[in-house]
């Protein structure tokens, strides 16, 4: 399964990743993503029918009762916003809609 | 040469038996870091005034003969990409360039409530993403042994800290090595816990199934009495293991005696620098001589580990670092007029560096529709073959042998124009991030490499692989190859 990547590929996956990338930085992405991925193609050959997969290797259950505990004062976690309204408790962000 | 150079046991003996007081020791660590972080850059910052007040805090302490935790008084430097509350934490990035955590990491209070002295954050590459310390905002770190070449990455700050003698210890955290390899290009020691020994509660997350933070030291003794303090269970990480923490220095008799050794003998003899392998071979045959049985073994999968790693690290990558959007906190862009999605989009743009960018976007297309199944199920599923290989390995063997590095250190600039040539420097070490195994590199070995008239004298590390929460034997093994060498006690010509 050889994947040529396009500039138009990578301006796609900018879009999803939230980068707005330059000119330039398309250029060598689309280069080295193209690269990266040429090389990654090795794993195809290997048979994989019917082995699961691995997302993490935790050997022990994580669940515990979902209780009220303390956690940070608000001002303080909006300490490092670089917009905050700590007096109403908020975050500011540019206009979202219009 | 300072106190520094002799470890963390005899700093901490030192202060304990009121031979010399911690402020001492401090203003001395500060002085060090003062005359050779110039030309080094392995700190981000340095806390002076908080240092000093904490030293004179231990002082206090002893002088009304209250109990002294283990660490007390010994100077230590913390990686940046780990929550200091009230000290500026910036994981190298200008998105985090002004971010001052509000809370500590566990592992911070784990260490000031033995009685440790942060005296600052050490460089490293964005987001602990790199191979060399290269992909900093604030710049290279220089190896203290050869000023022309890479610390390694990405704790090189942490490692070179160590190596220059400015602190004893220093924490690093290893996502596929990121430990273990600057251990190796400075000459220092490394250790990567198993996955879940240690919190990564504060710690900037990379890449979660495999982040674990681990100790930089000059000696393995040290490294062990580190990991006893940091190891242990916490609420605030679901990760973190419940198994019980021994002391991890209790175990060192000097001698390997009754440890089945594997080495795979196929995965090491390819791509690897002759003056590596020779330092290798050398290093097998003292490990034999300290009691240990060798054994060749053979890890099928392990060739694939550096394409499933970077699929794996990548797509986790994608998703942790989507939090770094200028609202919370971080970087804004103030070039946004056109709304919300501008000011995400200039600011991630503006913020991260190259390297942040490129496994940010290779994640993105690995999970996305119509990809997903090819490459990051996939690697996944290859990961499980990976583990298979170790599990069944384990199963005649106590602990795994490997070179750290396929090469000693290279030189700045050498690597940074192809991001593939500087994965493939990841060969030994992110297959065991990928099974959650502890490992740890110690020094094997000096290699002379010209320069300009004059030959400059390069460290190689050993990497000993254990099983799951067996890092006592690894440690054992370890201590009893640095009884038997030289190699640790070597410094680097600045020292």
């Amino acid at each position: 399964m050889s994947t040529p990547l396009t500039i138009a590929e990578v301006e796609r996956i900018a879009r999803l990743a939230h980068l707005e990338l330059t000119e330039e930085e398309k250029q060598v992405f689309t280069r080295q993503l193209a690269d990266i991925l040429a090389y990654a193609e090795q794993l195809q050959a290997i048979d994989t029918a019917g082995v699961a997969a691995t997302a993490h290797v935790n050997a022990h259950e994580a669940e515990r009762e979902d209780e009220l505990r303390p956690s940070l004062p608000v001002t303080e976690a909006l300490g490092n916003a670089p917009d905050g309204a700590p007096a109403a408790g908020l975050f500011r962000v540019p206009r979202v809609i219009g | 040469m300072s106190r520094a150079a002799g470890g963390v046991r005899s700093i901490a003996g030192d202060i304990a038996a009121g031979r010399v007081s911690a402020v001492e020791v401090c203003r001395e660590a500060l002085d060090r870091i003062a005359r050779v972080n110039p030309s080094l850059n392995a700190f981000n910052l340095v806390t002076e005034e908080r240092a000093l007040e904490r030293a004179a805090h231990v002082d206090r302490l002893r002088a009304a003969g209250s109990a002294l935790g283990p660490l007390a008084g010994v100077p230590i430097a913390v990686k940046d990409n780990m929550c200091v509350r009230g000290m500026r934490t910036t994981a190298s990035s200008r998105i985090l360039d002004a971010f001052v955590p509000p809370y500590d990491a566990t592992v911070i209070s784990k260490l000031e409530q033995a009685g440790a002295v942060i005296v600052g954050k050490t460089n490293c590459d964005e987001f602990a993403m790199g191979s060399s310390n290269e992909n900093s905002a604030y710049g290279p770190v220089r190896n203290p042994w050869a000023s022309d070449r890479t610390p390694g990455g990405s704790s090189g700050g942490s490692a070179a800290a160590v190596a220059a003698s400015c602190v004893g210890l220093a924490l690093g955290s290893d996502t596929g090595g990121s430990i273990r390899q600057p251990a190796s290009f400075c000459g220092v020691t490394g250790v990567k816990p198993t996955y879940g020994r240690v919190s990564r509660y504060g710690l900037l997350a990379f890449a979660s199934s495999l982040d674990q933070i681990g100790p930089l030291t000059r000696n393995v003794e040290d490294a062990a009495l580190a990991l006893s303090v940091l190891s242990g269970p916490d609420p605030m990480d679901s990760t973190a293991a419940r198994e019980a923490v021994p002391d991890f220095t209790a175990t060192l008799d000097g001698n390997a005696r009754g440890v089945r050794i594997g080495v795979p003998r196929a995965f090491v003899s390819e791509g690897v620098d002759s003056s590596v392998l020779a330092a290798f071979e050398g290093a097998l045959d003292v490990l034999r001589a300290t009691g240990a049985s060798l054994v060749d073994i053979e890890l099928p999968h392990a060739k694939y580990a550096i394409p499933v790693y970077y699929l794996v690290c990548t797509a986790e990558a994608s998703s942790n670092l989507a939090r770094y959007d200028g609202v919370k906190y971080g970087y804004r862009s103030p070039e946004a007029s056109h709304g919300l999605n501008e000011m995400y989009s200039k600011s991630r743009d503006e913020g991260f560096g190259a390297e942040v960018k490129r496994r940010i976007m290779l994640g993105t297309y690995v999970l996305s529709a119509g990809y997903y199944d090819a490459f990051y199920l996939k690697a996944q599923q290859v990961r499980t073959l990976l583990k298979q290989d170790y599990d069944r390995a384990f199963e005649t063997v106590d602990v795994v042998v490997m070179p750290t590095s396929p090469t000693p250190p290279f030189r700045l600039g050498e690597k940074t124009d192809d991001p593939l040539q500087m994965y493939l420097a990841d060969v030994f070490t992110v297959s065991v991030n990928l099974v959650g195994l502890p490992g740890i590199s110690v020094p094997c070995g000096l290699v002379d490499a010209p320069r300009a008239g004059d030959v400059d004298r390069l460290p190689v590390g050993l990497q000993l692989v254990g099983k799951m929460f067996d890092e006592a034997t690894i440690l054992r093994v370890a201590e009893a190859f640095e009884r038997s060498t030289e190699w640790s006690r070597q410094v680097p010509p600045m020292v």
